[in-house]
């Protein structure tokens, strides 16, 4: 049971909401390899993906999540919207609002914009990603696969690589951890470390190599070029070189059961190169499968009942 | 094992031996209509129906020297329910690792009250697979259908009002065979 009405940050939910949601979704993830993928519970049910970013996989995996209960999925973008023509956020949500649709999925790139939204409509608000703040439902995905391969989550020791600072995957992530029990190290250039990170209980190491042998799970994160208005790194090469990861890298990790883990797309070659798509612990694409079972329960949460 | 508050116990109507008897009974007439169990598959319809059904496979392999194929099936997806419910029911997970097609397929359930359940457990049967039939087996039917659906193997009728309930408890979840009658507290006053 959820005690909100909405999925706005993983900081909001208990422990106990937490493994409800992916409870919900190892069943949900049952249906989903079925030779007929799809269940009638939200049937008559309406669902709207208002996407201010682009978006390819979690705009898709949404979708089909909502499909696969059989609500009814409307997709809204951007780009051919009356934003042009100048409409704000609270007054687009609300006209498709009045339209009659039982939840909203809302991507855009102000940090706060889900939290906006959720306090001025009536509907449930899913947050799809707000600028740096948080993409629960990517956390929840990272938890699930994890919790999938290994069984747990409590006691396992988990790094994240990369922009700390601007990644809403990363904040989402760490809070999840926590409350399950993992321990989380940060791994990044300093100017990609957020201030005072350690106070949230993580630990912040200078690069991959001093924590790839201490680990079990690495979640490496995009480099967010579009983002960034000033280079916070010198070069790619640097880059690469103390927070990519590469086969030679992982070579001393190879026989033992090391997670990969990336939030897609992947820049290869800068923080992953390409033949780590071999390797055996990567799940990027599990990640990918496991986001629409996570979904669905999260749908599934919020809009039944 | 305990009556839920604001009911009181009215009436054990079966206890672990006549539970035992009862499943076997069941389980005899199963085989007896299936002629000797070719193409015979049970699912059970969690969360108690999937604990009698591999209960009865245990049964049936006694007499035919094989175990039939088992399943669970969690029916919470089918609901027709759901908007009126204030909270969410958990869902559970479907397990049918067997394909269904040309089976002789008995839904296994606790009880059978308004048919409802039955009705979202053949839904998803359907969205699985096309046995060649269907069957329903139920501990204990109680009456009050609100569907035209009728059980095919029925341990024991119990004709209840609406203020009463019947709950079913199996060792394997709560430690002890039983079937009571509960009455609501309110009720007579």
């Amino acid at each position: 049971m959820l005690k909100g009405r909405d999925l706005v940050a993983l900081a909001d939910l208990s422990k106990e909401e937490i493994l409800y949601l992916l409870d919900t979704a190892e069943s949900m993830k049952e249906v989903l390899t079925r030779d007929i993928k799809k269940v009638p519970t939200l049937r008559g049910k309406t669902v709207v993906n208002l996407f201010f970013e682009p978006s390819t996989r979690t705009r898709t995996s949404f979708e089909m999540a909502g499909k696969r209960l059989s609500a009814d999925v409307v997709n809204f973008s951007a780009a051919t919207s009356s934003l042009t023509k100048g409409e704000t956020l609270k007054d687009t949500a609300r006209n498709i609002e009045a339209m009659g649709v039982d939840a909203v999925v809302v991507r855009h790139k102000a940090s706060g914009a889900a939290r906006y939204l959720s306090r001025v409509l009536e509907a449930p608000v899913v947050n799809a990603g707000d600028g740096t703040h948080e993409h629960p439902t990517q956390g929840l995905l990272d938890l699930f696969t994890i919790r999938e391969v290994k069984g747990k989550i409590d006691g396992l020791r988990v790094a994240i690589v990369g922009d700390i600072t601007h990644s809403r995957v990363a904040r989402s992530d760490i809070h999840g951890l926590l409350k399950l029990g993992a321990q989380v190290v940060a791994v990044g250039p300093p100017t990609m470390m957020p201030p005072g990170i350690e106070s949230m209980g993580v630990s912040v190491a200078p690069s991959v190599d001093k924590v790839l042998e201490e680990v079990d799970v690495v979640i490496m994160l995009r480099i967010q070029l579009e983002r960034q208005s000033s280079p916070l790194f010198p070069s790619i090469r640097e880059y690469s070189k103390y927070f990519g990861l590469n086969i030679d890298k992982l070579r001393k990790r190879i026989d033992s059961d090391l997670l990969i883990m990336h939030p897609g797309p992947v820049n290869w070659g800068v923080e992953l190169s390409p033949e780590v798509s071999d390797y055996p612990g990567n799940v990027i694409l599990d990640q990918v499968t496991n986001g629409v079972a996570v979904r669905m329960a999260v749908l599934y949460a919020l809009i039944a009942g | 094992m305990e009556t839920p508050k604001h009911f009181r116990l009215k009436k054990v109507l079966l206890d672990g031996d006549s539970m035992e008897r009862t499943l076997n009974r069941m389980v005899h007439e199963i085989l007896e209509r299936s002629k000797g169990g070719k193409g015979l598959a049970l699912v059970g319809v969690r969360r108690r129906g999937d604990v009698l059904a591999r209960r009865m496979v245990e049964m049936i392999a006694k007499v035919l020297g094989k175990k039939v194929p088992m399943g669970v099936l969690d029916i919470t997806l089918y609901r027709d329910d759901l908007s009126l419910l204030t909270q969410h029911p958990k869902v559970g997970r479907t397990d049918i690792p067997f394909p269904l097609e040309g089976k002789r397929l008995v839904l296994v359930d606790d009880v059978i009250f308004t048919g409802r359940t039955t009705r979202a457990a053949l839904d998803a049967v359907m969205d699985l697979g096309r046995p060649q039939n269907v069957q329903l087996a139920v501990l204990v039917d109680r009456g009050h259908r609100e569907l035209p659906i009728q059980p095919d193997y029925v341990g024991k009728v119990v004709p209840t009002s609406l203020n009463e309930n019947v709950l079913v408890f199996l060792k394997e979840m709560d430690g002890e065979d039983q079937v009571v009658l509960v009455e609501k507290e309110d009720a007579e006053g």
